[in-house]
């Protein structure tokens, strides 16, 4: 009953203050609508600068055939390497391609030729993704040229080992799919451990809760009236969130629907649980909200959210054990990609469970109506 | 000059004596060059391979071979047929399943051409990708070799050499160190500033500065010079750290870093005054804010390059300050440019400073 | 008499590392008294009424409110008693209704009683047409007049006021005084504090603090008598003067 009272309170104060009903709606909106869109490190667009020292019909074919190629946009042929490196100092090319003075005449005569393909490796993974479809490319132009020269004889025929990649679960290998599940994940990370706790500190920096600590309300009717008012929000956008998925990209659990629940309000739990305990500890705003970003930092960037945790180095796995960041990650993306029942997350959820337990009990040990 | 040093000395005090907020502002970036340098890495490894093989030849067992030295894979196991080797897949004891089909020897032999399935699991996309990539790596040298033994003479062979310019090893940190710094100085610059003068509202302390014979102005800057120190001091923390701990190179000028760090600075903080004009309350200031670091982690082209995102997004990218900044970072630490390649960067923060500071200290005037 | 005792304190003391802020304090307070506790800044006065409330713990001696020890029964304590804190501690961006409401509730008034005792309130504190409106926008003199009622809302055994008249023009006082009596008329049992020594002539008994110790208490008439002081003002000096910290 008396909690009742609390909660009205908390909802009305939410309701009334001008910036948060406007994120509950926004965030969910702006992040699940832009995000996927520009989080891919997909490479489709490659500018390259070409050294062409051989001037020949046969390097010259070449030099088209990159430039025709839908991934590549050339933007100059430069006569020294060192002009050609400029462009990748100016930003206006990633990618140089230099041809050798005798390229035509090495693959007519010795049937071998090289061709030096330098990337800018700054970001690796660009790098070799682009020096890779550079590779591809050089492979096609090769087996057109033994095509045409009619070398169709078995004794020049290389082997070939076809491989034909099929991709389970996510068969088009689509990255937003992949970061749709994430993003919720973000959101309620943000919505309840960051909120819980800076309300806390505000009643304490207003003098508020010393009218709350002077009356018999009792701590966890009291830090219930705090949870549970952020939890309805953090489920609310959540559910936003789902629908959001659906409306703009189609996308939909293949696991049910409720499983998503049941973790979304464990991991609620734990994170708000963390916010409160923060807030207890903490005397000022600054205070409350650096440490909690400081969490967030490490929960969203060792949960697996935008590189695996097979990646890491064998300490930081062993740590990401802790994160309930990681568990309700990997939940929500086996929901999302796989047709699978509770038996498939019930790791996860009793590891959030016991966390939230944990975290429970301390955020209201840890909170005191009277000081020492 | 004397007011506004006992003002700075002021505010100083302020931070100092929250010990736990100072330890938490000097250590931030020393965990978060720790994360990006050793956690954060999209590096492909351990790829658990399990192999069915319907051909059971000299053949096969060579490619099995080859693949069970490499260092990238790892075999876990065989499956008698294909439905066995999707199941591993399913309950999570392989990334990847090698099918070999009944006649893959004999095609081989005969035609010179055999294919090969790969079963993958493609939750993870780019992990899926990259794994795909290695093993057709893999499988073409493979092939290579084959044809070796078999006695094919090449004719138009056209070989790659690849050099990866700046980053030899393709180490992800040479990628994301920069965008961290652009990341933790918006943060403690904008969010602390904007949190911090807020208070001073709330509390009502502000009224009594402005109502001292203080020019708003030197208050304004009072507030700013401690968090810029600051910022400046993990500017510096994070280059030593990441010099001497990750051994990154500083291959471009350290002056004209250390000049287009001040003006990103510059810009963090009157983002940050100019938050605290428009809000009433430190929870407000805060998830604005907050709002602000995560544009910063996404449109930055920290981890996710700019020249991906939609031609749209790309032009909505071009207004966050970090784009730049870590755009120029990277050419100045990592490729090591000269000064005139980042004219364009400078420029833009430089515009973005002027508007934005001369925005704040207008609307600041106007509301106080 | 003895039965009547609401406050009795023995010995409380408070101390925060080398400094004693509360030393040794005892004195007791019958139902219905109006108790001034008097001091200057810094006497120790918020300190022993915080440990009073159930908010601060002592560090030695006893206290029973109510009828409950406060180190030991601090929640039983807080059902008992009302309080009104220095700094204005409510919801400002709650309505003056939904104030009293939320603090109904948590004293655990009924839904029924809730709604009688707002209206008869509202009625009191000329209120009602305010009633939907933002306690922040209230001025000062009402914010603190709401403060009182909502301390007493639930009728509690004794109240507690912690410089309830700061800033308040003296109409304002005069009548936040005349509320204080129709609740001490009621059997409430008022403990104030202040540094207002005409407020110190209200008061049943006036206890002077000074460095945390109890230097006089007694009804203001005695006091005057006692230290040949024309007004309570005088009394004060003379006991303030004493005072090595401040």
């Amino acid at each position: 009953m008396v909690l009742g009272y609390l909660i009205s309170k908390e909802f009305k104060q939410m309701m009334r203050n001008i910036v948060l009903p406007v994120i509950f709606v926004l965030l969910p909106i702006s992040v699940i609508n832009v995000v996927p869109r520009i989080a891919t490190q997909e490479i489709k667009h490659i500018n390259f600068s070409v050294v062409d020292n051989d001037h020949s019909p046969l390097s010259e074919r070449l030099v088209h055939k990159l430039a025709a190629s839908p991934n590549f946009h050339l933007v100059g042929t430069f006569a020294s390497y060192g002009q050609a490196s400029a462009t990748i100092d100016g930003g206006q090319a990633d990618l140089i391609v230099e041809i050798q003075p005798d390229f035509e005449r090495q693959l007519v005569v010795d049937g071998t030729a090289q061709v030096a393909v330098a990337t800018n490796s700054v970001n690796g993974m660009k790098g070799s993704l682009s020096s890779g479809y550079v590779t591809q490319i050089l492979a096609d132009y090769s087996a057109q040229l033994r095509d045409e020269a009619g070398l169709d004889a078995s004794n020049t025929r290389l082997a070939r080992l076809n491989v034909e990649p099929r991709y389970l679960y996510n068969t088009t290998l689509d990255y937003k799919l992949y970061m749709v599940p994430a993003l919720m994940a973000m959101i309620l990370i943000l919505i309840c451990a960051f909120l819980p706790a800076l309300n806390i500190v505000g009643e304490k920096e207003k003098g508020t809760i010393e009218q709350i600590n002077v009356s018999p309300i009792s701590k966890s009717q009291f830090v219930l009236s705090k949870l549970i008012p952020y939890t309805v929000v953090g489920l609310f956008m959540l559910t936003m969130a789902i629908a959001l998925a659906w409306l703009i990209y189609g996308y939909w659990p293949s696991g049910s629907v409720w499983l998503i629940y049941v973790m979304a309000i464990a991991f609620v739990l734990v994170m708000s649980s963390l916010g409160l305990i923060v807030s207890n500890y903490s005397s000022t705003t600054q205070q409350a909200a650096l440490l909690i970003f400081f969490f967030m930092m490490i929960f969203m960037h060792m949960s697996g959210m935008l590189t695996p945790i097979v990646s890491m180095p064998r300490w930081s796995q062993t740590l990401t054990l802790v994160n309930p960041m990681r568990y309700f990650m990997e939940a929500m993306r086996v929901i999302y990609l796989k047709p699978v029942g509770f038996a498939a997350v019930q790791e996860q959820f009793l590891r959030l469970c016991i966390m939230a337990a944990v975290l429970w009990t301390w955020a209201i040990a840890s909170y005191r109506k009277t000081q020492a | 000059m004397n007011q506004l040093h006992s003002f700075v000395v002021k505010e100083f005090r302020h931070i100092f004596r929250d010990v736990r907020t100072m330890m938490i502002l000097l250590v931030l970036p020393v965990v978060m060059v720790l994360l990006f340098g050793y956690v954060i890495t999209p590096e492909v490894k351990d790829i658990r391979l399990a192999v069915v093989d319907l051909s059971r030849d000299d053949l096969t067992q060579q490619v099995v071979d080859r693949f069970a030295q490499n260092r990238y894979f790892h075999l876990t196991g065989t499956a008698g047929n294909p439905t066995q080797g999707r199941a591993m897949l399913e309950n999570g004891q392989a990334d990847m399943v090698l099918v070999f089909g009944e006649h893959f020897a004999e095609q081989l032999v005969h035609s010179r051409e055999a294919s090969v399935q790969l079963l993958l699991d493609g939750s993870e996309p780019n992990q899926a990708a990259a794994r795909a990539a290695y093993a057709q790596q893999l499988l073409l040298a493979v092939a290579q070799e084959l044809s070796a033994t078999m006695g094919v003479e090449p004719r138009f062979q056209i070989q790659p050499v690849t050099h990866a310019l700046f980053n030899p090893h393709l180490r992800s940190e040479f990628n994301f160190v920069p965008g961290n710094m652009g990341m933790i100085l918006m943060l403690i610059c904008a969010m602390m500033t904007s949190v911090s003068i807020v208070r001073e509202k709330e509390m009502g302390t502000m009224e009594v500065l402005l109502a001292s014979p203080l020019p708003p102005l030197v208050i304004i800057i009072a507030k700013l010079v401690p968090y810029f120190v600051i910022s400046f001091i993990n500017l510096v923390t994070i280059l030593v750290l990441c010099k001497y701990l990750l051994a990154l190179p500083f291959a471009g000028s350290l002056w004209a870093f250390m000049g287009i760090s001040v003006i990103y600075l510059v810009v963090s903080l009157a983002l940050g005054l100019l938050i605290s004009t428009l809000v009433r309350t430190q929870l407000a200031a805060m998830i604005l804010s907050l709002l602000l670091i995560i544009p910063t982690i996404y449109f930055s082209g920290m981890t996710f390059p700019i020249e991906s995102m939609p031609v749209m997004y790309q032009h909505v990218a071009s207004f966050i300050p970090a784009r730049w900044y870590v755009a120029a970072v990277r050419k100045l630490m990592i490729q090591g440019v000269e000064v005139q390649h980042v004219a364009r960067e400078t420029l833009v923060l430089a515009t973005m400073a002027l508007v934005l500071v001369s925005l704040s200290l207008a609307t600041f005037k106007k509301r106080l | 008499m003895n039965d009547n005792i609401v406050i009795r304190v023995e010995g409380l003391t408070k101390q925060f590392g080398n400094f004693v802020a509360v030393n040794h304090i005892s004195f007791d307070v019958s139902q219905g008294e109006i108790f001034g506790f008097l001091g200057a800044n810094g006497a120790g006065k918020t300190t022993a009424m915080r440990m009073l409330c159930g908010l601060s713990v002592p560090t030695s001696g006893h206290a029973t409110v109510a009828g409950y020890d406060v180190e030991r029964q601090p929640e039983l304590v807080k059902r008992n008693i009302g309080y009104m804190s220095q700094k204005f501690a409510l919801y400002d961006d709650l309505t003056v209704t939904e104030n009293l409401r939320l603090f109904g509730g948590i004293y655990r008034m009924s839904r029924r009683d809730i709604k009688l005792k707002t209206r008869q309130l509202l009625t009191e504190l000329n209120l009602t047409n305010e009633r939907n409106a933002m306690v922040r926008s209230l001025p000062l003199g009402w914010k603190q007049k709401l403060a009182f009622s909502l301390a007493i809302f639930h009728e509690p055994k004794i109240v507690f006021l912690d410089e309830p008249t700061g800033g308040v023009d003296p109409i304002t006082r005069r009548q936040f005084w005349e509320m204080i009596y129709r609740a001490a008329d009621r059997g409430i049992t008022v403990f104030v504090t202040t540094h207002y020594m005409d407020e110190a002539e209200y008061c049943d008994r006036v206890s002077i603090m000074v460095d945390g110790h109890i230097k006089a208490l007694d009804t203001p008439a005695m006091l005057k008598q006692m230290f040949n002081a024309p007004t309570m003002y005088d009394v004060f000096l003379a006991l303030a003067r004493q005072a090595t910290r401040g």
